[in-house]
């Protein structure tokens, strides 16, 4: 055989090994997580907040920490949203493509994405000292949003940097202002903001750096926005560090909770994105 | 009349919210650096990062040992990740059937979906164990595997999914001609992909590295959990180490009543900022050029 075709071989071996890898470690994270959660996985975990000494082996469940992630997310993401979308409809319906405000804006919120959590952390809560306040969920929600508005952006205005312009024409034509336009962009962005909701959903609830300070933690559920919140990475993190195994045991569990919930928000993504591209022009 | 005034007024509002959320980056930048200042009138920058002494209550904020902590962990984890995502990246783009699409992508949009801290009790449960029961015994003495290597595993296996996603989307950017063309001269297609893809894509590709080292940087509770956070410069593999995010994380909170103590920290994440802000826009720069150019 010549050379090149048995260096063909070896690579595609190579290549298919390394694919497997891949796959190979989802399985080991998933096993791992599901092998040592599910014992102490009980009703009890998802439906009860901490009782006295929970984590001395008390009684009770992370309820606390999901409730509090639940409200993070669903907070940060609304603001996101509103924030989101008025910038992506004027960096594409009101700026040229050539623009230079246009194309400094991307970068920038390409920088914004790539900044870590823990930075956005640690400068919120500078602020928050600044002013007096405590950590809270409202503080939460603040550093989440603008850890999720890059996300949103960016995804969105990937969608939307390929609306056909004769679109936008056509209803200029019509004697729509650019404004009135919204209607059409947003119709036709609208898969891109199912995905990019999706992905900042996934992102925002599996946070930890960004909350530790902001946030805080507490073992009730927060009932208003300058009360502290606990949240899911965090409450997996805090009974890690517990010296007590049955503690531990439920840092796994909640491990579990948190994994399934963002496994259904990633095969929700799935089916989203399929079923859109079914009706792509 | 009123539409028009409608839409310039939504126009100027829309103006200010985009330059709002662009000028937060400097805003950051800028209060990063605010906050900072007052140590460098104590110690000068090449004091900070060049001295390994951290005593916080004596006032000596010696940076060597978190910045070489985070250099070996990101170097180990860019090593291990680099090849396995070259090669699925080549395989998912050029080579591979339908087939193997359909499991591979699922596969990695969990990966990059799963959160740091479920990664981190991965690495409690799998790698920190393998390390200390298996790989260490070979090389020294007594390991507890909450190690460099531990953390630089479980940083490589987070940042596959990044990479694999930048390369294949840059291996898609190459034309079907160039392609096309190796082939009718007789190339193998491994060998189209490495003399033509890859020669052709370098730029990118080390622009795509780049992205990761940057997001790698940064993370933060993934590897707390398991690279020891002892603040000594690592000379092994197997010692503990303490990077950048993991010094903010555990510190920050408690730090109020020593006095420059918040300005170390915040020193810390504006090294991170700037890192980040350096790599981001000029690998961007690199990947956007390289897109304009097979356009």
């Amino acid at each position: 055989m010549r050379l090149k075709f048995i260096e063909e071989r070896i690579a595609k071996i190579l290549m298919s090994l390394a694919s497997l890898l891949v796959i190979l470690f989802v399985v080991s994270i998933l096993y791992t997580i599901l092998k040592r959660g599910m014992p102490a996985l009980n009703w009890d975990m998802a439906t009860k907040i901490p009782e006295g000494g929970y984590y001395n082996g008390g009684g009770g469940g992370v309820l606390n920490a999901i409730m509090g992630s639940l409200f993070i997310v669903l907070g940060s993401t609304i603001l996101g949203l509103l924030i989101s979308i008025p910038v992506v409809f004027y960096m594409n319906v009101y700026l040229s493509k050539t623009s230079k405000l246009a194309y400094i804006s991307r970068l920038a919120f390409d920088v914004m994405f790539g900044i870590p959590s823990i930075v956005y952390g640690a400068f919120a809560f500078s602020i928050m000292i600044y002013l007096g306040m405590r950590t809270s969920l409202g503080g939460g929600i603040l550093v989440i949003t603008l850890l999720v508005i890059p996300i949103f952006i960016r995804s969105m205005d990937e969608v939307a940097q390929h609306l056909p312009k004769d679109l936008l024409d056509a209803s200029y034509s019509l004697g729509a202002t650019k404004l009135e336009t919204i209607k059409v962009v947003l119709l036709q962005i609208a898969p891109g903001i199912a995905t990019a909701t999706l992905l900042s959903v996934g992102r925002a609830i599996g946070d930890a750096a960004g909350v530790m300070f902001t946030a805080g933690f507490t073992d009730s559920i927060p009932t208003s926005l300058s009360a502290p919140a606990a949240t899911l990475p965090l409450s997996v993190f805090f009974q890690l560090s517990s010296p007590s195994a049955s503690v531990q045991d439920r840092a796994y569990a909640s491990a579990l909770i948190l994994t399934i919930i963002v496994l259904i928000i990633s095969v929700l993504g799935r089916l989203v994105t399929t079923y859109f591209s079914k009706n792509k022009i | 009349m009123n539409r028009i005034l409608k839409n310039k007024i939504a126009a100027g509002m829309m103006f200010s919210l985009t330059l709002a959320s662009i000028s937060l980056v400097v805003l950051i930048g800028m209060g990063l650096y605010l906050k900072s200042a007052p140590i460098f009138k104590e110690h000068s920058l090449w004091e900070l990062i060049s001295s390994a002494d951290w005593q916080p209550s004596s006032g000596k904020f010696g940076f060597l040992p978190f910045i070489g902590g985070t250099l070996w962990i990101t170097g180990i984890a860019v090593i291990l990740a680099l090849p396995v995502a070259l090669l699925t990246s080549i395989f998912l783009s050029e080579h591979s059937k339908p087939y193997v699409k359909k499991w591979i992508f699922p596969a990695l949009d969990i990966l990059a979906g799963i959160p740091s801290v479920v990664y981190g009790v991965w690495g409690i449960l799998l790698v920190v164990p393998w390390v200390s029961e298996v790989l260490a015994p070979h090389f020294v003495e007594y390991a507890t595997g909450y190690s460099t290597l531990s953390g630089g595993i479980v940083l490589g296996v987070m940042i596959l999914p990044l990479l694999i996603s930048l390369f294949v989307e840059i291996f898609a950017a190459v034309p079907r001609d160039l392609r096309d063309a190796a082939l009718s001269l007789g190339a193998t297609r491994w060998q189209t992909s490495k003399l033509v893809i890859l020669r052709k894509t370098l730029p990118g590709l080390l622009a795509a590295v780049m992205l990761a080292i940057s997001r790698a940087f940064g993370e933060t509770i993934a590897v707390l959990m398991v690279c020891g956070n002892i603040p000594l410069l690592p000379h092994s593999l197997f010692d503990s180490c303490y990077p950048l995010p993991a010094l903010i994380a555990n510190n920050y909170g408690e730090m109020l009543s020593v006095p420059m103590y918040e300005s170390a920290l915040m020193l810390a994440a504006f090294f991170l900022f700037i890192v980040v802000l350096i790599f981001n826009t000029s690998s961007r720069a690199v990947i956007y050029k390289l897109e304009r150019k097979f356009q």
